[in-house]
């Protein structure tokens, strides 16, 4: 039987879930080891979170040009 | 007793005077914070910074557990070095903090804490056998591994993998936190004071 070659993709997609608690905890926590209050650590974890994020997709753009020029 | 003075306005609330936080003894909220996770900020009545460390850190510590059957932190085989990812896992101390006496006790030829001698599975918080073992993989194919962290990784891939980085950044997280009981928190210059006076916050004795 022929694996279809967009299941390692999908698969890939899937593991990516993975990361959402992490970056949640990642952010939170980094946050509130420099703010007090909760107000400011909820809103400097947000934007912290967003460049976690964007980071990610950054280097997974990066990592795929890669293939795709290999 | 010491304190860490945060500059005024700092943290977005209208504040004329500095923030003072009361560390009490930083050395021993240091030691509880590697305890547990927001121990050391209980301890110094920052209830709500302490919650959040706790649920955060040790949230992602046991989820990695589970992720690797119970055995992501407790892998290092007996006779060899201890697993490199350990070290950071070793910074949520209290709960990563056994699997070196676990460890031992199987060095000193006896059986781990919680080990049933008739089972041949290993327990949880159990380190791995160094002996080979086989595995049938989901293909009901059977292989030989060189030993039982080998079969761990084979049977739960890649969950086990996953869960140790959920318990690795659980460990670095908590040194963050250390940190944070120690000394208070990291001031972030310029933005905390707005102009050229880059005043740290202090921690006095």
């Amino acid at each position: 039987m022929q694996i279809p070659a967009y299941l390692p993709v999908m698969f890939a997609a899937a593991m990516l879930w993975y990361s959402a608690p992490l970056v949640v905890a990642v952010s939170l926590v980094c946050a509130a080891t420099r703010q007090e209050f909760m107000q400011p650590i909820l809103s400097h974890a947000a934007r912290f979170a967003v460049w976690i994020v964007v980071f990610m997709g950054l280097f997974m753009a990066l990592i795929s040009l890669l293939q795709w020029l290999a | 007793m010491a304190t860490a003075i945060l500059p005024p306005e700092y943290n977005h609330v209208a504040r004329d005077e500095p923030l003072e936080i009361e560390l009490k003894q930083p050395w021993l909220a240091a030691l509880l914070a590697w305890l547990v996770p927001g121990l050391g900020h209980l301890y110094q009545g920052r209830t709500g910074k302490g919650l959040l460390f706790f649920v955060c850190i040790m949230g992602a510590f046991f989820y990695g557990m589970y992720l690797g059957d119970g055995h992501v932190v407790y892998a290092s085989t007996p006779g060899q070095e201890l697993r490199w990812q350990y070290y950071c896992q070793l910074g949520v101390g209290g709960a990563a903090f056994p699997a070196i006496v676990q460890r031992s006790r199987v060095m000193d030829d006896r059986l781990p804490i919680g080990q049933d001698p008739e089972d041949d599975d290993r327990a949880w918080y159990a380190p791995p056998r160094n002996e080979q073992v086989s595995t049938i993989d989901d293909s009901g194919n059977r292989s030989r591994q060189p030993n039982e962290l080998s079969r761990w990784v084979v049977d739960h891939n890649p969950y086990f993998e996953i869960g140790t980085v959920y318990t690795m950044i659980a460990g670095l997280l908590n040194v963050l936190v250390i940190c944070d009981a120690y000394a208070g928190p990291l001031v972030i210059r310029g933005k905390a004071d707005g102009d050229d006076n880059d005043e740290p916050n202090v921690a006095t004795a």
